[in-house]
């Protein structure tokens, strides 16, 4: 704050209270007030013949303005308030809560702290931790994963134990740290209609559901020219590319023949955010293990 | 006092000195805050709205988010760990007018930025019980056909501009085609993917 308008602050409150301290004592005292006479126990004003008393400010009024004005003067000295002055006590807004969270923290190295040195497999059978790893996914995870991480359409279900870019801690770690980007491109106009359906029936095939024998027959080689690359020959899915493993009968999307040919012809994409600059390392940690304990019954 | 009586009788004088009196509030809480750098200085690496993502604020008062949620993220501990950093003022230099609201029915949204894939986004406001079954918030499902003609869009950035938004004005030339045959939705999502993206601050 500038020199300038820390004097415009600081003139104008203290000038504010010393009108009003001027306004109050002025008023304090009736002057044209004399109970001995008659004459002169009112105002002097007449409305429709009423007359007003004028009476003095009420003592426990006049009292109390008294106190608020002190209240006040003591205020401005503790705290900030007139200008750049820092008051008595130095406080400031971010000052209480850089100590409100450093107070959190020091309680937090009771548990976080121990956590820290305990891997993943040992914090799933630490009932402390997992019920803490439970807040923690119902505040950050559950709006799209649900409250039971049962997952949604487009929102993986992580207690199933099929995982699209691995289930070992250290994946389920770099998939919440670093977020995962999941495309899978258009091949509507690419193969065309008749394609889209033949692959479709082949892709149904692999988890054993309900298809069309002869078409998926077909299917199979345009699944094999342009689906593979990804999905794996036998359709099993890879990892590193998120690619989503088609034999298991476990769909992140529709599963119908209709689902799966929207798939084939439109793409999915799809996105984990980043929780790195979100998340302390440490919450990340016991996350993660409350994640690796869902499908580790 | 004497003179009450001059001042009981003249209505003119009566309003000046009310004036005067109710003045001192407004000068030295409000004044001041014109011209201090705290409130004057964008935050580092703050740009204004691109087109699309203006016409998506347009949308998120026309809808009345602000109505629910908030845009302030208060320098409280339980705020700070359940929304991130604290809003500060430099980062709403630009927000004509402001949206810092002042009722939370739902959650605070300064930082929503980045915390949920636009796909989330997308899904929730089709009927954000189809992703919190909980949820209490209304459907917005006309946001998927409504398109943007971006028709208005270069004048509402030169009214911006006129209060000190810095757009160019290559980015007012470029506002409609930016913003035609995008639907509401992807404005919405895009305007609330950026919000409080600046100030990271890790829970």
């Amino acid at each position: 704050m500038s020199t300038f308008w820390s004097l415009w602050i600081i003139v104008l409150t203290l000038a504010c209270l010393a009108l009003v301290i001027w306004v109050l004592f002025a008023n304090r005292k009736v002057a044209v007030r004399d109970d001995q006479d008659p004459e002169n126990r009112t105002t002097g004003h007449v409305y429709d013949g009423i007359e007003e008393y004028d009476n003095p400010l009420p003592r426990w009024w006049f009292n109390m303005f008294i106190a608020t004005l002190i209240f006040g003067a003591i205020w401005l000295l503790l705290y900030p308030g007139l200008g750049s002055w820092k008051g008595l006590l130095g406080w400031t807004s971010v000052g209480e809560l850089k100590a409100d969270q450093e107070k959190a923290l020091a309680s937090y190295e009771q548990s976080y702290g121990v956590f820290n040195q305990m891997s993943v497999e040992e914090l799933i059978d630490n009932p402390k931790a997992m019920k803490m790893g439970a807040r923690l996914f119902a505040n950050n995870c559950a709006v799209c994963h649900g409250a039971d991480a049962g997952g949604n359409f487009g929102f993986p279900d992580l207690s199933d134990g099929d995982w699209l870019y691995g289930g070992k801690p250290e994946q389920i770690r770099d998939s919440i740290t670093n977020g995962r980007n999941g495309a899978m491109p258009p091949w509507g106009a690419i193969l065309g209609e008749a394609k889209v359906a033949q692959v479709a029936d082949y892709v149904l095939s692999l988890s054993g559901a309900e298809h069309d024998a002869a078409s998926a027959a077909d299917g199979a080689s345009v699944f094999a020219q342009n689906c593979a690359a990804c999905h794996g020959a036998d359709g099993k899915g890879m990892h590193a590319l998120g690619a989503p493993n088609l034999t298991d009968d476990i769909w992140l999307y529709d599963g119908s023949r209709e689902g799966i040919m929207h798939s084939v012809r439109n793409g999915r994409a799809n996105q984990m955010p980043a929780q790195k600059d979100l998340l302390r390392e440490d919450k990340i940690h016991v996350l993660t293990a409350y994640v690796y304990s869902l499908s580790q019954e | 006092m004497k003179n009450h009586d001059i001042v009981e009788k003249n209505i003119g004088l009566l309003v000046l000195l009310t004036v005067f009196a109710i003045s001192f509030g407004a000068l030295v809480e409000i004044v001041p805050q014109f011209y201090l750098k705290e409130t004057t200085e964008p935050v580092e690496g703050l740009k204004p709205l691109s087109a699309v993502e203006l016409e998506g604020r347009d949308i998120y008062i026309r809808e009345g988010c602000h109505v629910c949620h908030t845009q302030m993220v208060r320098p409280l501990r339980a705020e700070v760990e359940r929304y991130g950093h604290y809003s500060v003022a430099g980062e709403s230099v630009y927000e004509h007018p402001f949206l810092w609201g002042s009722k939370r029915t739902g959650p605070d949204l300064a930082r929503v930025g980045g915390r949920y894939s636009d796909t989330w986004h997308k899904a929730h406001l089709y009927n954000p019980r189809n992703v919190v079954p909980e949820s209490n918030m209304p459907e917005f499902p006309w946001l998927f056909d409504a398109v943007l003609d971006g028709e208005h869009t270069g004048a509402k950035m030169k009214a911006l501009r006129s209060v000190g938004v810095p757009y160019t004005d290559d980015d007012i030339a470029g506002a409609q085609a930016a913003v035609k045959g995008t639907t509401e939705i992807d404005a919405l999502v895009a305007y609330l993917q950026q919000l409080g993206t600046l100030l990271t601050h890790k829970r």
